[in-house]
């Protein structure tokens, strides 16, 4: 599928190797000031301005829409800067006002945006997660997004390619985050550098369109370029109907393309790993790498390196401490890695009918202004506030909390986020990253819990 | 870009794995301009600590940086890579890198260098104040009596050695661009 995908996007070659890839989609946000000032400075502006699709997400305030509610100048002007270029350019904007605003790596799934056998460039590493609908998507830095703006076009090495099976069933309560929690934890937070991931397997055909997303999401997280899923009926009927999605005789003439991307059985990847999709357990990270992971039902492990060691005293953990049952002081249900309409409905499942624990405090943050919206429809904000959770507006909010969102110094929490680097939720914040059904567990538990162990959901 | 001229120097040692580039420099200094520079921000959080090596004195004048596998992984944020040459570094060095962050790096005049872990392991282990140079032109480090051959490839190098970036050539070839984008319209994807 890679090869496919690149050889119908190279445009030509340098003597050095590298290729110059035509880029279909690009996706803006509200960290691009340093690219347009490029753009601005060399007078140039954006080619096609038809396949530029921009949202603010990392500085919007979640306890409101209003772009006055943000207190610092500074973070404002980065919307306003989205703003006033995308109307300047004619980029298709989602913007503060608009329900469909979101998380950039959501709305471009849920816009039908995002389609198979596509490139996609997005100043944001977490720009694999658009592979799961069998696109090649990477993030790249601004220079680059630049350079992609005024060309519609990157010079890429091409990568090599690795093949992630994973076989069997999961167990119950078990989610596409811990499938990849897992994989990092087994292959290591370098262990795809250099390559595309492509993932196969029962286990990730069964999953949902949201489940393959969380999985290609955290490819960067093991290095790779790129994170992707081969097309199939679950990907057309996801797609099917979406603003941006073929409509007509159109559709069918896509779907009948998309179909012939997938892999063939006798592909050759440079390297290929296998994971037992049945004996993975729900995860929980215990370091500051996401590579730090472990089942629920382990213990802290004996440091090896002198960085897992600084690690634990960073975490405020000792080696041998059972992970179940660790106090938290906050929960982070959100991102772009689980801040979905399904990851919703299995945080609430576990919710419903009890209390976030004293003193936790617990928030939900739509991946988008829809995903709010649809949860609405099914009820969803109720049984969250009603158990005592916030139930905010959209963006990446606590993820990196560059909105300003943060915890306290000290301050443990359990999120859904993809990082759990030191200082990355606020400076000596510790982070266990975790799947929405164990974030909900931890929240009202007041401790990480295995949510297999909680009845009724 | 500024080009890049070979320099000999002192250098910094890191010798802890995967620093991610949230810790070279936080999300909260992100929206912070450029053009005021983001050397102040580089690794805020750690030199706040008297016993970071950054606020050695043996390393003040340092303008290399040796840190051990995946340096530079995490968040693609550029500004990373402007904290570091802010701040007065021009090479970094190590056995890997993110792949985002080594890219960053080409883009901006500062160089990126894959040396075997054994050779970096050596310079991690030597005293402060020794120095090493790196010749880009020649694609080598020498170190004491050693001399290190790095790869790079031949593009990036023109783009350093020039201080030229890829946008302009791009643009050369916009000609061939439109083309393909004609012809594959229905192709593609």
């Amino acid at each position: 599928m890679f090869e496919k995908i690149w050889s119908a996007h190279r445009i030509l070659d340098r003597p050095d190797g590298q290729t110059l890839l035509y880029i279909d989609t690009h996706l803006a946000h509200d960290g691009y000031v340093p690219a347009f000032e490029i753009l601005r400075e060399r007078e140039l502006k954006p080619r096609r301005a038809d396949r530029i699709f921009a949202t603010p997400d990392h500085y919007v305030p979640t306890n409101s829409r209003g772009l006055m509610q943000i207190e610092s100048a500074e973070r404002r002007s980065m919307v306003e800067n989205l703003t006033e270029n995308a109307r300047a350019w004619g980029l298709t904007l989602f913007g503060l006002d608009d329900e469909r605003q979101g998380i950039v790596h959501v709305i471009g799934p849920e816009q039908g945006v995002t389609q198979p056998g596509m490139t996609l460039v997005c100043g944001d590493s977490h720009t694999s997660t658009h592979g799961a609908l069998g696109a090649l998507a990477f993030g790249v830095g601004m220079t680059e997004v630049a350079h992609a703006l005024a060309t519609q076009t990157l010079w890429q090495r091409k990568p090599r390619t690795l093949r992630i099976a994973v076989s069997g069933a999961l167990g119950r309560d078990v989610t596409a985050k811990d499938v990849i929690l897992a994989i990092i934890a087994q292959i290591g937070t370098a262990g795809a550098t250099g390559y595309v991931i492509e993932y196969t397997g029962p286990v990730i055909e069964a999953l949902t369109i949201e489940g393959r997303l969380t999985v290609c999401n955290m490819s960067i997280e093991a290095g790779a370029r790129a994170g992707m899923v081969a097309p199939d009926q679950v990907t057309f009927d996801y797609l099917r109907g979406r603003p941006f999605a073929p409509k007509g005789a159109e559709w069918d003439r896509a779907v009948a393309r998309w179909k012939g991307l997938p892999t063939d059985a006798a592909a050759q990847f440079d390297r290929e790993v296998h994971v037992d999709g049945a004996a993975i357990a729900p995860m929980v990270t215990w370091g500051t790498s996401p590579q730090a992971a472990a089942p629920i039902s382990g213990r802290v492990p004996e440091p090896t390196t002198s960085a897992d060691a600084h690690a634990l005293d960073y975490m405020g953990l000792t080696a041998g401490m059972k992970l179940a049952g660790i106090a938290v002081d906050r929960v982070f249900i959100g991102s772009c890695t689980n801040g979905r309409i399904q990851d919703l409905r299995t945080a609430a499942a576990v919710v419903r009918g009890r209390r976030v624990a004293s003193p936790v405090e617990a928030w939900v943050v739509p991946g988008s202004g829809l995903v709010r919206k649809q949860a609405h429809e099914e009820g969803l904000d109720r049984i969250f506030t009603e158990a005592g959770f916030q139930w905010r507006e959209a963006g990446c909010s606590m993820c990196l909390g560059t909105n300003g969102e943060i915890a306290a110094p000290g301050q443990r929490c359990a999120s859904t986020s993809n990082r759990n680097f030191v200082g990355r939720q606020g400076r000596g914040v510790r982070t266990h990253l975790m799947s929405p059904a164990m974030a909900a567990a931890a929240a009202v538990e007041g401790r990480l819990t295995d949510v297999r162990a909680l009845g009724g959901h | 870009m500024q080009a890049f001229q070979t320099i000999r120097t002192t250098f910094v040692p890191m010798p802890e794995m995967n620093i991610d580039t949230d810790q070279i420099i936080p999300a909260r200094f992100l929206q912070k301009p450029r053009r005021d520079g983001c050397g102040p921000w580089l690794f805020h959080d750690l030199r706040e600590s008297p016993s970071f090596v950054l606020n050695q004195p043996a390393y003040r004048e340092a303008r290399a940086l040796v840190a051990a596998e995946n340096f530079g992984c995490g968040s693609s944020r550029e500004n990373a890579v402007w904290a570091l040459y802010d701040y007065g570094f021009r090479v970094v060095i190590a056995p890997s890198f993110g792949e985002i962050f080594y890219n960053n790096c080409l883009q901006n005049g500062l160089l990126p260098i894959r040396l075997p872990r054994k050779n970096v392991g050596t310079l991690l282990a030597a005293s402060p104040l020794e120095m090493i140079e790196a010749d880009l032109e020649s694609q080598t480090v020498r170190f004491k009596e050693e001399r290190w051959h790095f790869d790079l490839n031949a593009f990036a190098k023109q783009c350093l050695l020039n201080g030229i970036d890829e946008l302009g050539y791009t643009l050369s070839r916009l000609d061939e661009i439109i083309a393909f984008e004609r012809n594959s319209e229905t192709t593609r994807q």
